[in-house]
This record gives structure tokens, C-alpha cells and sequence, in this order.
């Protein structure tokens, strides 16, 4: 019978003593956004890693006071027949559990209309996984056009 | 691969006793999703980023901090006992005083100088880790009256891929405080719980010197894969 994992616990408001964040990234791709909480008020205290497998790039970013990120990371290619999309895990005081989610690019229709994790989501909400051209991606963490988040 | 396992004793997002999840956590079910690569992989870092004393909290600085000076050792394994090995692990946790070196932390007890409260070593080819420390003391939060958080130390660990990523906390055995604790008790059952709590470890005391703690951590373990795949 296999043990199961050590369960989860929050990361707490001072997990940048020990989880360090990069101020942006090194990348010559750009994402910005905001975190917002269940109220629409911006989650000043968020940390957000992303992950590129098929690059295999990692980052690490802080919000800011005004709830803001910016990641600088390289371009998202395709892996696996999946369009590119950048994984990305969020961790904040409030989380029990980080929370996983995908950014997906308006500009790929045609290969977001094939992928398979997006086919996963309900149509309805497919929206809060695509970034527009101006690679905005804001994360609503609960409520009105909440973002889906994924059971990894 | 066919994925990594997903049964867990993990918390529910929504936990009404811990006040912050109330607005924090989602309201829609997790989307399940198949792992992919993008799940089946993750970032691997060597042994160089992590420095020589980055495992000792306490010789960060010129002089030793304040309080009872601890060993934290155990090995992380998955779901199988197998050992995680060549693995990051950081820490973080308040000083002895139960404050911490951060600019949001306005609880009345002293900083410590000569205390950080962040460490990380790899785990080693058996999956071994070994932190000192000093044991952090408990501390005053808002979230109801008169609370407290138990004693504890914030564990961050990635395994060998995304889908293995682990941020816990260890604890530290007979805590008066945890019936009181919602952050402990939003684990659901007293077994797993006990499962976040480390055990006083005689044989590895050092004597003269430090009382040892032991704590196993437990990553996701990979499905079985079929016989006939």
C-alpha cells in the first residue's frame, strides 16, 4: 500500500525568506498581469513559478503592492502535440495548496483548438487561460470570471 | 511514464476556520487534466546553487543566534519509500522569539542579528537532508482571538517533476497549540496530520551540543505502469 504524500500546508505571508523570487526573469517574452482575491482586490502577497518543458525554463516572481507580476521568460514553443502555453503555479498566504494554471496565446487559435488540457475546460471559461496580444494575463483567484486552475 | 499518483491527504482549498481562504480560495472545481510533459517534467537545479553553510542557519552571520540550537534531518521519499535524491529543499521559519526577518511581520519580539531563518540543501544520492537550526518559537496572528501559530518550520521541495512540488510545514511534537491551530487542522485527519509532525530523535542528539528531530517528507509517488505497456 503506498504512503501518501506529506500533505500541503500554506506558504504564509514571509515565504520570500526562504522561496526567493527574481524580480522579473531573463527572457525576451513578456507576460504581465495582477492577482486579484475573491473581493476584486489585488493579492499583494502572491508567488508565481512558471514552467516551460519544452525549453525547460523555470521562474519565480513576486506580486507587487499593487498586485502586479512580470514574468520575462522565453517563447513558449509546442511540446507534445499541446500549443505552447506556459505552466504556472501560485502560492500565496490563503492557499492551503498552490494552485496550478496555464497561459495559452490568443494568437494560436488554431493549435489551442486542438490541445488537449484546453478541450479539457469548459468552453465558457477557456477565456481565462489565453493571454491577448499584449500578453496580459490576470489571475482571479475567486468569483466573477474566475481562472481555472488545474487538478494536477 | 504514465503520471504520478493523486491520491493525497491534502487540505480542502476552502477552509472557513482559517479566515484568508474565504476570499482566496476558488470556487470552481479543479479542471483534471492527464499529466503531460509539462507535469511530467520539472526544473532541475545542481548542487552548485546551493552554498556550503546555506544548510546552517545557524553560521549565517558573525555571530550565533539566540535560542535552542536544533538538528532537522530525515529523507524524502515517495509514496513507494523510494529516496528522492539530488533535490532541493528550502526553508524558512521564525527566530526562537517567533518573529520573523521580514518588513510585513510587526509582531513585539526581537529580531535576532545574527539570524535569516532561510536554509536549503540537496538531498543526497539516498535522499538524506540535514538542516541546524535554532527552534522557532511561536507567534500571535490575526486571524481569530487570542491565535497562535503552533511552532514551525516551511518546507518547499520540487522532486523530480512540476507534479511532485510540495510546500508544507513541519511541527514540532506535543504542541500545545495545535488544537487551536486552523492552518494545522485544515488537514482533515489526525493521522496525516501526524504526518507534518517531526519525532525527537535521541540518537542523532549531539551531546553537548543539539537535540536532533527527525522528519521524513513524502512526495508523490509515479503511477504503476501497466504490465503490458
Amino acid at each position: 500500500m503506498p504512503e501518501l504524500p506529506t500533505p500541503s500546508q500554506t506558504v504564509g505571508p514571509f515565504f520570500n525568506i526562504g522561496m526567493p523570487g527574481e524580480p522579473a526573469g531573463d527572457g525576451p517574452f513578456r507576460i504581465t498581469g495582477t492577482v486579484y482575491d475573491g473581493e476584486g482586490q489585488p493579492v499583494a502577497d502572491a508567488l508565481i513559478e512558471s514552467w516551460q518543458a519544452d525549453s525547460g525554463t523555470f521562474h519565480r516572481v513576486e506580486t507587487d503592492a499593487q498586485g502586479r507580476y512580470e514574468l520575462a521568460t522565453a517563447a513558449p514553443g509546442a511540446l507534445d502535440g499541446q500549443a505552447p502555453h506556459i505552466v504556472l503555479a501560485v502560492f500565496a498566504r490563503g492557499l492551503l495548496k498552490h494552485l496550478v494554471t496555464r497561459v495559452y496565446f490568443a494568437a494560436e487559435a488554431e493549435a489551442n483548438a486542438g490541445d488537449p488540457v484546453l478541450n479539457a475546460v469548459p468552453s465558457d471559461r477557456r477565456d481565462t487561460l489565453i493571454a491577448g496580444d499584449d500578453g496580459v494575463f490576470d489571475i482571479r483567484l475567486q468569483g466573477e470570471g474566475e481562472t481555472v486552475f488545474f487538478d494536477v | 511514464m504514465a503520471g504520478y499518483r493523486r491520491e493525497n491527504a491534502d487540505p480542502a482549498l476552502l477552509f472557513e476556520n482559517y479566515l484568508a481562504t474565504r476570499t482566496r480560495a476558488p470556487r470552481e472545481p479543479l479542471v483534471f487534466i492527464p499529466h503531460t510533459l509539462s507535469e511530467l517534467s520539472g526544473p532541475v537545479y545542481g548542487d552548485a546553487r546551493v552554498g556550503e553553510l546555506d544548510h546552517d542557519l545557524t553560521r549565517q552571520h558573525e555571530g550565533e543566534p539566540q535560542g535552542e540550537r536544533i538538528i532537522l534531518h530525515g529523507r524524502v521519499l515517495d509514496g513507494d519509500r523510494r529516496p528522492v535524491p539530488h533535490s532541493l529543499i528550502e526553508v524558512w521559519q521564525a527566530n526562537a522569539a517567533g518573529r520573523y526577518q521580514h518588513v510585513v511581520d510587526r509582531h513585539p519580539a526581537p529580531l535576532d542579528p545574527n539570524f535569516t531563518g532561510a536554509g536549503r540543501c540537496m538531498t543526497d544520492s539516498e535522499g538524506r537532508y540535514r538542516f541546524v537550526t535554532i527552534k522557532p518559537g511561536a507567534y500571535p496572528w490575526r486571524n481569530h482571538d487570542n491565535a497562535w501559530r503552533a511552532a514551525h518550520i516551511h518546507l518547499s521541495l520540487f522532486g523530480p517533476a512540476f507534479a511532485t512540488r510540495l510546500v508544507t510545514q513541519m511541527y514540532f511534537p506535543g504542541d500545545p497549540l495545535f488544537s487551536q491551530d486552523p492552518i494545522f487542522n485544515s488537514v482533515r485527519e489526525p493521522r496525516d496530520r501526524s504526518r507534518m509532525v517531526s519525532a525527537f530523535d535521541l540518537t542523532e542528539t549531539v551531546p553537548e551540543w543539539a537535540l536532533a528531530y527527525h522528519f521524513d517528507i513524502v512526495l508523490r509517488g509515479p503511477e504503476a505502469t501497466p504490465p503490458d505497456a
